[in-house]
């Protein structure tokens, strides 16, 4: 009877074709091969994400009069409110946490060298996206943090020399932080960066599928085991997805997001206001750029520092890679290094300071 | 082809630039009661769509400013301990004339004009 209907749905589907991959996806076994976990951790909180926020979209209603009590009700009165939205957030931080870890272990072990360029190029876009919600959810449940973190961060987008100002007009919905910012954002939460987001995650994955896992360089190819992804290397991958799980549960259990008070558009930018972690290493880095720098306005510099940076390290296999199609992997390691300490110092000062 | 995409693109740009909303311009606001606020002490006011910092100095010595910080946009603070204006976005501090003194601001506080008229306190933009 099983055996009827498969060949029912193969006639139909080619399954056998899936299958035949299936049966020749391997993952090399080496030293450093716990790092391919990462991307799989990373998707397995997107997904997480999809559940919660469209169960958070059943009662969240997007507008400056209902958010705040709208997240409050959701908190308070919806059973497993509390839950439901402290894996929302939680889960965003971690995804963060882990997609950067993810893209320094892909640096470490040198896997944007060729054919991987793509690879590479498609991970940059999904972290900026996923920052692009991490930014725009903070403002949803438009409480004072949120609200003044908005403001800060599309000022410092309309400082962008040329098209700045336009930039933070489209976003903002106007001159200021408001109304049509909220409508705005929650636009792009929940509608263009999901699907922009789930078209890409498929590209990157489709070409992870294409070129295989890449062996760091140091690693001779004769000494590397190759484990069947299918289905060996995949359990391993779902326990590792349960230990999230559980990371997760906990978190939200024993530290449930906190709500705070509601915008006040005339009241004082309250103490103690910070963006989420994973901004505050450039939080704390236009804090520390005096207001002039010679001629230019230090906010400017800032800013212009950050896309130099941003856009040098997108282009990682252009500079990364010798004539030969090699890594330069002194050069690269270095540079990632001092990278991942400038980020760890920078988190913390933002934080305790 | 080109212009075909172009075709496309240019509605949908202009779409999501908002329009302008053109607010009448707002010169003056009654701020509040001369006996609401307490000398060495600041409130925030509505200043058109805007929000502006009203500091009772002293007895007699009112100031007002756009509360904007110039910075990035934060909504500045009157601190009674230092007798100055803070920001706690990025810890800028102005002094009672609005300058800089320290952090990240690069320009001064926009100041308004104080009148006392009875016991009403009225705000107004300098000519
Ligand atoms: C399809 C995917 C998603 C949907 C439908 C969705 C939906 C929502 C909704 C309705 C809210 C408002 C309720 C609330 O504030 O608790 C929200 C908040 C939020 N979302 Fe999402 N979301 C999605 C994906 C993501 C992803 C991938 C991230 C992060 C990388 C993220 C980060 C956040 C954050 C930080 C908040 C604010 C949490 C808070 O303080 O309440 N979301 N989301
Ligand atoms: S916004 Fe006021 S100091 Fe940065």
């Amino acid at each position: 009877m099983t055996a009827k209907a498969i060949q029912w749905l193969d006639d139909r589907l080619g399954l056998s074709a899936i299958r035949e991959l299936m049966d020749h996806k391997t993952v090399p076994v080496h030293s450093a091969t716990r790092w391919y976990y990462f991307g799989g951790i990373t998707l397995f909180l997107f997904g997480i994400q999809m559940v919660t926020g469209i169960l958070l979209l059943f009662y969240y209603r997007p507008t400056v009069a209902e958010g705040f009590d709208s997240v409050r009700f959701i908190m308070t009165r919806v059973e497993f409110g509390w839950l439901i939205r402290s894996i929302h957030s939680w889960s965003a931080n971690l995804l963060i946490f882990v997609a950067f870890v993810h893209m320094f272990s892909v640096v470490l072990t040198h896997a944007y060298r060729p054919p991987r360029e793509l690879t590479w190029a498609s991970g940059i876009v999904l972290l900026g996206l996923m920052l692009g919600f991490g930014f725009s959810g903070y403002l949803l449940p438009w409480n004072q943090i949120s609200y003044f973190a908005t403001k800060v961060g599309t000022d410092v987008a309309a400082g962008t020399p040329g098209i700045g100002p336009s930039i933070a007009r489209i976003l903002r919905g106007g001159e200021d932080v408001g109304a049509p910012t909220l409508t705005r954002f929650f636009a792009l939460h929940v509608m263009v960066l999901p699907l922009i987001t789930v078209g890409l995650i498929a590209f990157h994955i489709l070409l992870v599928q294409k070129n295989g896992m890449s062996t760091p360089p140091w690693i001779a190819a004769s000494r590397v085991r190759h484990l069947k992804f299918f289905p060996n290397f995949l359990l391993r991958e779902v326990m590792v997805w349960y230990g999230a799980l559980a990371v997760l549960g906990v978190l939200a259990a024993i530290f449930p997001w906190e709500l705070g008070e509601k915008a006040d558009p005339f009241a004082s930018a309250p103490k103690g206001i910070r963006p989420e972690w994973y901004f505050l290493a450039q939080f704390y880095t236009l804090k520390l750029i005096p207001s002039h720098v010679w001629i230019f306005e230090g906010e400017l510099l800032g800013v212009a520092g950050f896309g130099v940076l941003a856009v040098g390290w997108a282009l990682l296999p252009v500079w990364g890679v010798n004539r030969a199609g090699e890594a330069r992997t002194r050069l690269v390691t270095g540079v990632a290094i001092v990278l991942i300490a400038y980020l760890a110092a920078f988190t913390l000062l933002g934080y305790i300071k | 082809m080109l212009a075909s995409i172009a075709s496309f693109l240019y509605p949908v740009l202009k779409f999501l630039n908002p329009p302008l909303i053109t607010e009448a311009a707002v010169n003056e606001v009654v701020a509040g009661k001369v006996q609401d606020l307490k000398p060495n002490s600041g409130k925030i006011i509505k200043f058109g769509n805007k929000p502006a910092l009203l500091v009772r100095v002293s007895d007699t010595e009112w100031k007002a400013f756009s509360a904007v910080c110039t910075h990035l946009n934060c909504t500045v603070q009157y601190r009674d301990s230092t007798e100055q204006i803070w920001c706690a976005c990025h810890n800028g501090t102005y002094d009672l004339n609005g300058k800089v003194v320290s952090g990240p601001p690069p320009n001064p506080l926009t100041e308004y004009a104080v009148n006392v008229r009875g016991d009403e306190v009225i705000i107004s933009r300098r000519a």
